[in-house]
């Protein structure tokens, strides 16, 4: 292109100013990075919800227990293909910042329900015979280096003061990208035959398999109907609503995330604005002699515009292998206090995406000025 | 042959008729230029005199297309510019007019001869062609050697021997110097204007000049003065001063 030079130039005119213009474009685009991260990570319970399963909670809160016997009720109900059953265990591994989510599971349906977490045979089947064992999700697995056979203490204060002892018997990977690999499974019958006397013979949630995602509605007013005016009612929604209604329980994230994001927006589009109008200002006699020699109003605007957006793709760029290269120690460092960072190629889109609307909103108005300038006035400034 | 009494022959180079130029300035009107009659020739070297605020800049960013009369015609080499649109305008001065500023007006980023080369990228010239005339035209100057100089690195009269090569690479119709030599010492004005005047006798051009300094008009064939917003015919600015009066 016969302009690049002139656009280059132009470009490298102030240095030190493209630096630190470049750098808060990078710092930017690292933040809205770890934002849109963040809150991918939240909605991916949504996301990757099986269309075809229903989750049952008590219906006073999650809390609240329910009898084991509603499994077989819940089976009995046209529609149902298999129930599963869940206990949320809330220990910790050797220390309060080793979380990971740990469920107490129904090894009968387990798999059946949850089709996508898999199990290799040999290793689901001395899990079946360990009443001490337990499954580790890939990702939990990898953070404390444990490999099958390794005797694994759980400390808990929910159970029993004290560390409940589990053998690594096998090791489960999601079969849907982004899937959730940091739960910690253990046997429902080892678990109900220590727990105190209150917690004997229940469940915290039932998951439930559908013949088809067509009966979802049907099947969940079916399963609340059935518990009404009981002394545990339940209330049955699919399972994208319950993890919508999780996410929830940690305030409204998306809220959070948006404001944040949307400072970061404005903040980044007025300094970015200012030192274009600036570099803009600067050089009017040079644009309007550009003008006076033939160039026209819109080859003006196209330069302005040119220079924005270039400086937007680079900070861009820069910021987006940042924060590729940040994420994942990020999310290291915080895993067990949020959900898997994953950054994915739809963020990374989203961030150029970003860096290119900041970019070309942020030349417009100055290249516009540089467009409608008149050259007479323009150079009596001189 | 340049006339200011609006009888000129009908082929003339450029030919202006009944020119009103008025502005505004915060509710009171100004008129900078009346019925302004003008017939330039093909080759003609003209400059303008007169006092500051008389219009001459005016009446030289009208010829350039860049401000637009109140009343009145501006014909160049056939084309009435007077009623062209914004973009054709444009297009006009690429094709036919090659500023020369007080100031140089370079840009400050590029080398002597990209600022040369500016007027060509709006050329369907190839990149070999273009690199032919810019050489050429930094070699009328005499320039060749400073080609990839930066305007910081280059002194005034080189400065402004750069715009005057960026002025002719396209070979326009004609040539507009406002105070052209108004930045310069004695003896780079001098040379700045032997090589106008070279422009003009060598290679034809015809060249509009705007100044202050009646040692600088003299270089020309003409010195019309502005008086009251119109053209007054002289005498030719080498009589002029050969008389003892400049202005």
């Amino acid at each position: 292109m016969k302009f690049s030079r002139l656009i280059l130039a132009n470009l490298f005119r102030k240095k030190v100013r493209l630096i630190l213009t470049i750098g808060s474009f990078a710092i930017a685009l690292v933040l809205f990075t770890f934002l849109a991260v963040v809150k991918s990570a939240f909605s991916r319970g949504t996301e990757i919800a099986g269309a075809d399963r229903l989750v049952v909670v008590s219906r006073i809160g999650l809390m609240q227990l329910m009898p084991i016997s509603y499994r077989d009720k819940i089976l009995a109900i046209p529609g149902v293909k298999a129930v599963t059953h869940n206990h949320w265990f809330g220990g910790v591994y050797q220390d309060e910042k080793n979380f990971f989510p740990q469920f107490v599971i129904d090894p009968e349906y387990q798999r059946q329900v949850m089709t996508e977490l898999v199990v290799p045979e040999d290793q689901w089947n001395n899990f079946l015979k360990d009443r001490q064992g337990a499954i580790a999700g890939a990702r939990t697995a990898a953070r404390f280096h444990w490999k099958i056979g390794d005797r694994i203490p759980i400390k808990t204060t929910l159970y029993g003061a004290g560390s409940w002892e589990f053998n690594l018997d096998g090791i489960y990977h999601s079969e849907r990208p982004g899937g959730d690999e940091s739960q910690f499974w253990l046997q429902w019958k080892y678990f109900d035959e220590n727990a105190p006397g209150p917690i004997k013979s229940t469940a915290g949630w039932y998951v439930v398999k559908l013949d088809s995602p067509d009966d979802a509605v049907r099947v969940a007013k079916a399963i609340d109907e059935k518990f009404a005016n009981s002394s545990f009612e339940t209330k049955s929604e699919t399972e994208s609503a319950f993890a919508a209604y999780f996410v929830k329980q940690f305030g409204n994230i998306e809220l959070l995330i948006l404001t944040i994001g949307s400072v970061v927006f404005f903040t980044l589009l007025l300094v970015t604005g200012n030192t274009m109008a600036i570099s803009v200002r600067e050089r009017t006699s040079e644009l309007a002699v550009l003008k006076a020699i033939g160039f026209t109003g819109r080859a003006v605007l196209f330069f302005v515009l040119a220079e924005a957006v270039i400086i937007a793709l680079v900070g861009g760029f820069i910021g987006l292998t940042l924060a590729y290269l940040a994420i994942p120690v990020i999310g290291l460092a915080l895993t067990g206090l949020l959900p898997p960072l994953i950054l994915s190629k739809s963020v990374l889109t989203l961030g150029l995406g970003f860096a290119l609307l900041v970019g070309a909103a942020s030349g417009l108005l100055p290249g516009i000025g540089a467009m409608r300038m008149r050259v007479v006035n323009a150079l009596r400034r001189v | 042959m340049v006339r200011v009494d609006g009888t000129g022959k009908s082929n003339s180079l450029i030919q202006v008729r009944g020119l009103d130029k008025t502005y505004r300035r915060g509710g009171e009107e100004i008129q900078v230029l009346q019925r302004l009659n003008l017939d330039v020739d093909k080759g003609d070297f003209v400059a303008f005199m007169g006092p500051s605020g008389s219009g001459k800049t005016t009446l030289l960013n009208l010829l350039g297309g860049l401000d637009v009369p109140t009343h009145g015609s501006i014909t160049v080499a056939g084309d009435e510019i007077t009623h062209m649109s914004g973009n054709k305008l444009t297009q006009w001065r690429a094709r036919h007019v090659g500023f020369i500023f007080q100031m140089y007006n370079l840009i400050p980023v590029l080398t002597a001869f990209q600022n040369v080369e500016l007027p060509l990228l709006l050329t369907k010239l190839s990149k070999s062609d273009r690199r032919k005339h810019v050489e050429t035209a930094l070699g009328v100057v005499g320039l060749a050697d400073r080609m990839n100089h930066y305007p910081r690195q280059l002194s005034g009269g080189q400065e402004q021997r750069v715009a005057i090569a960026r002025a002719i690479v396209a070979d326009p119709t004609f040539l507009l110097c406002d105070e052209p030599t108004g930045d310069l010492d004695r003896k780079s004005a001098d040379e700045i204007m032997e090589l106008i005047h070279r422009l003009v006798k060598e290679f034809g051009k015809t060249v509009l000049m705007v100044t202050h300094d009646p040692v600088v008009a003299t270089r020309a064939d003409t010195t019309l003065h502005l008086e009251k917003g119109v053209l007054v015919e002289g005498k030719t600015s080498r009589e002029s001063v050969m008389a003892g009066g400049a202005a």
